[in-house]
């Protein structure tokens, strides 16, 4: 696989939509073609090399490129949006959008990920290993369709809305989450290690939620089914003792399901 | 010289004029078709080569919902149809958004580029008219004009309960006059008004609460005062029942409500000496009637009720139909109809919005997806199709998709696709739910529509249903220089090649509007602003007191003030008032 190295040129003022930081569009450039691809800052369009020093060179397809981010990149979003193969990894943190709409192919952010990461992603691998923000595999505002495909990996917290109005795929949280995660959630796997605050799963309709740690206020329109012990949802097996839910019935005939740990919600 | 030019050598489509194909040239002076050019105004003429290519007048759209409360309720609604359908501004156009419900501009734009000139908004409530004024105002390139909704108004309701045509006439045309309307729509007729106390009426014959009418009673008026008056149009109809499973019968029944009202046209304009009389026949023009024409009797057993709408159609000669059809895709659902699209909630739990416009109407609005696995959707499909092909004489359909009801009004180029062609139409049988096939009539024709046919549906029968054939719809000296160019060789032309035939007719390779070239090629040429259609419809000095006593004491029920009711003229973009039923010494007086 070739890589090629983005260095950021310093601080970023007003955010720049860099849609063009994207295998699919790097592959088989010259380094100087990539330089001028054109990225948005605000009403301004200018040259990637306005806010990045470019080194290496592109590979000949997609699958065959990767894109290093060298440092830290919050007020830069878009990156990957809608890739279909290849690698990007992002050595800090990543803005907005980050992998939104991606189909394939993989994105490594090792610092946090801003609001809308994997927005209405397809397809590929999405790796966060900090903390990510809201609407992380969400649908866009308006819609109801989300996520419909690939892997959302974040080992530390998201905020709220996150996997809403999912469709498919699997979204794995390492820590805790806020508000209507999984809200009109339709197919698909979400599973919080740690804790979420409210709305877990409000008017889902079909897929599956998991919440190992406790959920503070429990939405109402669920119904206890039983306790289930190393229950396995899909291919994950969830270790320790579980109630399971079904509903959301705020909607008509809803098949999602919910299991939330035993031992830390108590009382339910 | 601006608006004046020549167009060589085209096959020319003109259906009032009988002219099918012919190899002709095309003259426009400053803005209006003429017989010939000659001298200086030949020389400076601006001559395009239409050669190879087909011609036909301007489009015309007699149903589009483009302007207004409901319109822009779904833009709010919507975001999700925006944000992945940008278009950016040039030098020349507005920027905009949005794929069903586009922003005006992208609205005006999209419609020329397909050769459309004219389009009217078919239901503007009164009390929305300005908003309606200010989007249509605001629409590039279009000339339009906008149907009230008078169906489920109380002075309406109250005037025909009592028996008082004459009132309800005057009443009508000091609305029209108001609020700078083209025609009268009547949406489920008596029932959105019980839909104010959550109910509906199921059948002609049930009367409403409060007011006591049936819808019967409702359309039977409404057809007598239009025709009292003379309106242009004959009443734009949404039959009561719309959406569920064996509406048909209902559809029929209302047909039949108007057949003994006798059609007149009491304008002040000039008709144009066209082979095909100009001046409409129908006295009820049914609105998308797809939505109208479910058959069976639940959603298990739904089919095509389209067989006993054709039939009554095909057999009578006081109906015109636009088809309403659904292209599959993305759609929003919006009317005046509340009940009907707060059922369709209760079937999808969409995205949904609902307004009491008070003594007036009410709306809904529904974000929707018409989906091909989808086995009703399916029958959908096939009923707008079967609606079309299987009304024997085309003067008696129009091809629209109830703009953004069953689809957005680009898929028009989709539509004309399965009409040209059988193959296409299998090839979305094999695409789609076997309902479609099963369930309809539509497999069995193998009708394929001409050039010739498809410009009676786009352009000469809307303009003759909507009674503005004396400047639209066609092509003898006097009418306005509307000219479309389309890409195809009609004796070379492949109705079987759907790529071809859907670019050529979304993009024209020319849209000329009052002698000017607006659109080539897909791309936006010039800007002119359109002109506004109106009614400018009159009853005797005396009646209009009369009534005007009666709307100033109820007008208590308004939450606005009288003097702000009427539309200030300066809401008008180029207004282009038509007289209706004007007195005799008024226009000898001239």
């Amino acid at each position: 696989m070739t890589e090629i190295i983005l260095r950021p040129k310093g601080r970023i003022d007003i955010m720049v939509e860099a849609e063009a930081i994207n295998p699919d569009i790097f592959a088989g450039k010259t380094t100087v073609e990539i330089e001028q691809l054109i990225v948005w800052q605000g009403a301004k369009q200018l040259p990637l090399s306005g806010f990045f020093d470019v080194e290496g060179s592109a590979g000949s397809t997609a699958a065959d490129t990767k894109i290093i981010v060298r440092g830290n990149v919050p007020r830069v979003k878009h990156i990957g949006h809608g890739m279909k193969a290849g690698e990007i990894v992002i050595e800090g943190s990543a803005g907005m959008h980050v992998g939104s709409e991606m189909m394939g192919g993989s994105i490594l952010v090792k610092g946090d990920a801003g609001s809308w990461a994997g927005m209405e992603m397809k397809g590929g691998t999405l790796h966060i290993i900090g903390n990510a923000d809201d609407h992380v595999g969400c649908a866009y505002r308006g819609s109801w369709r989300g996520m419909n495909g690939g892997k959302i990996l974040i080992e530390g917290n998201a905020r709220s809305q996150l996997g809403g109005g999912m469709n498919g795929g699997e979204i794995h949280v390492g820590g805790s989450v806020e508000n209507f995660p999984g809200i009109r959630m339709n197919s698909g796997l979400i599973v919080v290690k740690g804790d979420a605050i409210r709305g877990v799963g409000a008017e889902m309709a079909g897929g599956t939620f998991v919440v190992s740690g406790k959920i503070e206020q429990f939405s109402p329109g669920f119904e206890y089914v039983g306790t289930e012990k190393n229950p396995k949802v899909g291919e994950t097996v969830l270790s320790g003792e579980f109630m399971k839910f079904t509903g959301d019935y705020a909607i008509i005939k809803p098949k999602g399901i919910l299991y939330a740990s035993k031992e830390a919600n108590e009382g339910v | 010289m601006p608006g004046t030019m020549v167009i060589r050598n085209g096959y020319v489509f003109d259906p009032l004029n009988e002219i099918d194909g012919e190899i002709k040239d095309i003259f426009i002076k400053d803005g209006k078709i003429v017989d010939e050019l000659k001298g200086s105004s030949l020389r400076d003429a601006k001559v395009i080569d239409a050669k190879g290519k087909t011609v036909m007048p301007g489009g015309v759209d007699s149903h589009s919902h483009v302007a207004g409360a409901k319109v822009n309720g779904g833009r709010m609604m919507c975001p999700e149809d925006r944000y992945k359908w940008v278009t950016k501004k040039t030098d020349l156009t507005h920027s905009g958004s949005g794929n069903t419900v586009p922003s005006v501009y992208i609205q005006g734009y999209d419609y020329a580029k397909m050769g459309y000139t004219t389009v009217f908004e078919a239901a503007m409530p009164p009390m929305e008219a300005r908003h309606t004024h200010e989007e249509m105002r605001n629409t590039p390139i279009l000339d339009m004009g906008a149907y009230m909704v008078l169906g489920n108004n109380w002075f309406i309701m109250r005037y025909l309960k009592e028996g008082n045509i004459e009132k309800a006439a005057a009443y009508t045309a000091w609305m029209m006059r108001t609020h700078k309307a083209y025609g009268i729509k009547c949406v489920n007729p008596a029932g959105v008004e019980n839909w104010g106390w959550g109910m509906n009426v199921r059948s002609l014959d049930e009367p409403n609460i409060h007011f006591g009418i049936t819808p019967r009673e409702v359309i039977h008026g409404l057809a007598e005062v239009n025709e009292m008056l003379g309106m242009p149009m004959s009443l734009h109809l949404h039959a009561n029942n719309l959406g569920h499973p064996g509406c048909w019968e209902t559809t029929r029944d209302s047909l039949e409500v108007t057949r003994d009202v006798l059609v007149k046209c009491n304008m002040d304009v000039e008709w144009q000496k066209t082979k095909i009389d100009p001046q409409r026949k129908q006295s009820v023009y049914l609105a998308h009637a797809q939505f109208n024409s479910f058959g069976g009797t639940s959603w298990g057993d739904f089919e095509s009720g389209a067989k006993g709408i054709v039939d009554y159609v095909n057999k009578t000669d006081h109906v015109v139909i636009d088809n309403g059809a659904v292209p599959f895709g993305p759609a929003t659902v919006m009317t005046g109809d509340g009940p009907a699209i707060h059922h369709l909630y209760k079937l999808t739990g969409n995205k949904w919005s609902n307004k009491d416009v008070e003594l007036e109407c009410g709306s809904g609005i529904l974000s929707f997806n018409y989906l091909k696995a989808n086995p009703v959707h399916s029958v959908e499909w096939a009923i707008g199709l079967e609606l079309l092909l299987l009304v024997n004489d085309p003067w008696k359909t129009i091809l629209t998709t109830d703009h953004p009801n069953g689809g957005p009004f680009t898929k028009y180029p989709q539509l004309i696709t399965w009409i040209m062609s059988k193959k296409a139409r299998d090839a979305t049988f094999a695409e789609c739910h076997k309902w479609a096939q099963d369930r309809s009539s539509l497999g069995g024709t193998d009708r394929e529509m001409t050039l010739y046919d498809i410009a009676i549906l786009t352009r000469a029968n809307p303009a003759k249903t909507v009674g503005i054939a004396h400047r639209k719809g066609h092509l003898g000296a006097g009418a306005d220089g509307d000219v479309t160019i389309y890409d195809f060789d009609p004796t070379k032309l492949e109705v079987n090649d759907f790529t071809k035939i859907i670019r050529g007719f979304q993009n024209a390779a020319y849209t000329i509007k009052d002698g000017g070239v607006v659109a080539q090629n897909g791309q936006i040429l010039s800007v002119p602003q359109g002109r506004t259609f109106f009614s400018e419809a009159h009853m005797s000095d005396g009646l209009e007191k009369e009534m005007l006593k009666d709307v100033k004491e109820w007008f208590k029920y308004y939450t606005l003030g009288f003097a702000n009711y009427p539309v200030p003229d300066k809401y008008i973009r180029n207004p282009s008032p038509v007289q209706v039923n004007k007195p005799l010494e008024a226009i000898v007086g001239r």
